[in-house]
């Protein structure tokens, strides 16, 4: 196996490199970046037919009234959840590999956040009150109703965006001092100035930015987990068949850090590309990367066996029912190619020889999210087909062009945050990276003759 | 109560009922509805439609499951071995069973639907923001989302038809979901006058309009503290218990003929609606 990195990079060689991504991307960028937009142009003209017509036009009904907005909100929560991974857990367990890539799988679970919390106003009746649900107080005293798992979902999620906002921001501001001593006119001198804070690089500066991190850190991986058990309990708190099951949030959280870290090697392999990352982005971390994402769909798909098992073995013949419908009614063919693309697929993953093969990597990560979407689709369609009560059971719902277009257009919105932040901030960590260049090259120093793998 | 308490009475405690701390006093609006009359005439749709406001979507909205139906009255087929085809058809008039433990009022965010006093589950329109996630939780399916602006765009109720919206209940605009009410504008009425009066609301001094237009009288509805009523009478009769998931009928043995029942019961929603179930040839 390779090296993560090369120990012989000159750090001034880093700042020039990562430095360049902010200036002259390949044209690529700016075809995806048009690419994206033009999603959210499908998307924006999809809500404002919805929002002037009503919701009839997502051709969801009174008893699907839940569609793909909610399981795209689930997955794109879900998404958000391996940057807290990469960056925190990882950071805490001294993984060294994560450094140069942490930063842009942090931006992604800041922007992912950012897509999914308009899944929730595009989601509802009268998003002109959606501010109900907050707290405020008011001359009539009225409050959110606490027992709903929805305020909870609003409390976690506007308390995880916040700190995985301050998290990035505060990881990031040797990098942005390092910018502004760097460039040297214009808006971005502007905006590094102001955002560095000061920086110097004093012994107390880096003292205190140290404990600063850690404490993020420490802070946020609690409440990662915490984010998207209570999203599960918004179907586990519920009564309905299939969403009644007491392994969901673990479940959920583990489909999360599956889709995510499969979007991690999706965007790995962009940014490797657009901003000629080879350097950095590195075949050996990649391969790192692979074999947790495989050690993760391993996980989840144990715990979706599990889910499967609680409901065939529960007495609850209607949840049993719907799983039975689930695997052989309308909904079979997206049943089984979320079982195909979850669980079979992943298993490539274990062969080395995929390991770093990027082209067959990019298509199977997207795959793999593909399949982790299903999952989400899959919880909340054949739910509403099947529940308790048999009048729901002959209404077929096929969600409308409209539904699609925003679903659609939310990936150009995530594209369209993601690259304007890859363009505007250094997306691979250049202070972190020159410490693991340190810290590789004294131990080569210390141990010049070993031998095989290192 | 008390981390001791709460191990030591722990199924207790899972047992509990909400009202069982506060019992209701005055009112209790209940309802039974004998499937054996009903003869599925959707008389009760077309007058619910009428008294609350209900916009005829059409037959396109229809089909996609747009509609209003408060009371919506459900087939089933029970044709095996039947001289005459559909003979065996039955119907269930299905409207909010206005349980005493609502799945649809804990999940609600806003608290748009509540308890009241009288044991109605109420839904504030003004405070409704359409999160739907009390339908997702509603076992039997009986609340409706306006999916699109009836009133207004849609124009439901042309003129001159503005003119026969009933003025004592709100017309609901998008995004806001509703469901059956038990006609609460009859009951306020009914409440106010017998206060004025120095009394409860006797039996039968208020209707709802299901029960109202009921050709065969399937639908009884009253007050079941009152033990003077009729819906009280049935209830006892059948040995239907508000406070109880499982009723004397699944217990009983055949030769007592109980059909008092409740819908998804074993739910434990504590509905207050009370079917009694259809008699059949070989029961009779």
């Amino acid at each position: 196996m390779g090296k993560d990195i090369r120990e012989d990079i000159a750090w001034a060689q880093i700042n020039k490199d990562v430095l360049k991504s902010l200036e002259s991307p390949r044209r690529m960028y700016w075809v995806i970046l048009f690419i994206a937009i033009a999603m959210i142009g499908v998307a924006v003209g999809s809500e404002i037919y919805q929002y002037t017509t009503g919701m009839g036009v997502s051709n969801k009904n009174n008893s699907h009234v839940w569609g793909l907005y909610i399981a795209t909100f689930i997955f794109w929560i879900g998404m958000s959840h391996s940057g807290t991974l990469l960056s925190a857990i990882l950071h805490l367990m001294h993984a060294d590999w994560r450094k140069p890539i942490y930063r842009f799988a942090e931006a992604m679970t800041t922007f992912s956040l950012m897509t999914a919390g308009l899944f929730v106003l595009v989601h509802l009746g009268r998003l002109w009150q959606v501010y109900y649900v907050m707290p405020y107080p008011n001359e009539r005293w009225v409050w959110p109703n606490f027992q709903s798992p929805l305020v909870w979902d609003m409390f976690a999620i506007a308390t995880y965006l916040s700190s995985s906002v301050l998290f990035l921001y505060v990881g990031m501001i040797p990098d942005l001092a390092i910018c502004r001593d760097n460039i040297h006119a214009g808006w971005r001198k502007k905006l590094y100035t102001v955002m560095s804070l000061g920086w110097e690089g004093t012994d107390r500066q880096w003292r205190n930015f140290r404990i600063t991190y850690l404490t993020i850190a420490c802070f946020l991986i609690p409440l990662a987990v915490s984010v998207h058990s209570i999203v599960a309990s918004d179907f586990a708190m519920s009564n309905m068949p299939g969403w009644h099951v007491t392994s969901f949030p673990p479940y959920f959280v583990a489909g999360a850090l599956y889709s995510g870290c499969a979007a991690i090697i999706t965007l790995f392999i962009i940014l490797r590309y657009v901003f000629r990352f080879e350097e950095y982005m590195t075949l050996p971390i990649m391969k790192k990367l692979v074999r947790l994402t495989f050690a993760i769909a391993m996980v989840w798909t144990y715990l979706n066996l599990i889910e499967f098992a609680s409901v065939w073995y529960g007495h609850d013949q209607t949840a049993k029912d719907q799983l039975i419908f689930k695997a052989t009614g309308p909904y079979a063919p997206f049943f089984w190619a979320m079982i195909f693309f979850g669980s079979i697929l992943p298993l490539m993953l274990a062969f080395k020889r995929f390991q770093t093969h990027l082209p067959i990597l990019f298509v199977v990560s997207i795959l793999l999210n593909v399949g982790m979407w299903l999952e989400r689709w899959m919880i909340i369609a054949p739910s509403f087909a099947h529940g308790h009560y048999p009048w729901t059971w002959d209404h077929d719902q096929w969600p409308s062009l409209v539904q699609w277009g925003i679903v659609f257009g939310s990936f150009g919105w995530f594209t369209l945050l993601f690259m304007v932040f890859c363009k505007v901030f250094p997306s691979v960590s250049m202070y972190e990276v020159k410490e693991m260049v340190y810290h590789r090259s004294l131990a080569l120093k210390h141990k010049p003759a070993v031998k095989g793998e290192y | 109560m008390s981390i001791t308490n709460l191990l030591e009475n722990w199924s207790d405690f899972r047992q509990q009922h909400p009202s069982d701390d506060r019992p209701h006093r005055e009112y209790k609006w209940a309802m039974s509805i004998d499937l054996d009359s009903c003869t599925g005439c959707n008389a009760c749709s077309v007058a619910c439609y009428a008294e609350n406001n209900l916009p005829v979507v059409g037959k396109e909205k229809f089909a996609h499951g747009h509609s209003h139906h408060w009371i919506r009255i459900e087939r089933y087929w029970d044709n095996d071995g039947r001289e005459f085809a559909d003979q065996g058809a039955q119907f269930l008039p299905m409207l909010c069973q206005h349980c005493e433990s609502a799945p649809c009022e804990t999940v609600c965010p806003v608290g748009a639907t509540n308890h009241t006093a009288d044991g109605l589950n109420s839904q504030v329109y003004n405070r409704c923001v359409g999160s739907r996630y009390c339908n997702a939780n509603c076992p039997y399916k009986v609340r409706y989302f306006n999916w699109y602006n009836y009133p207004t765009i849609d124009n439901v109720w042309p003129e001159p038809m503005n003119q026969q919206l009933n003025p004592d209940v709100t017309v609901r605009s998008k995004g806001v979901m509703e469901k059956c009410t038990f006609c609460v504008q009859r009951l306020t009425v009914a409440k106010s006058d017998a206060r004025t009066k120095g009394r409860s609301v006797l039996d039968g001094e208020v209707q709802t309009a299901c029960q109202q237009v009921c050709p065969t009288g399937a639908i009884s509805f009253g007050n079941l503290v009152d033990p003077e009523a009729k819906v009280g009478k049935q209830w006892m009769k059948q040995q239907v218990d508000l406070n109880k998931d499982k009723q004397a009928k699944d217990a009983a043995e055949e030769a007592v003929k109980l059909r008092g029942y409740r819908i998804l019961e074993e739910l434990r929603t504590y509905p207050s609606v009370m079917y009694l179930e259809q008699l059949r040839e070989s029961a009779i």
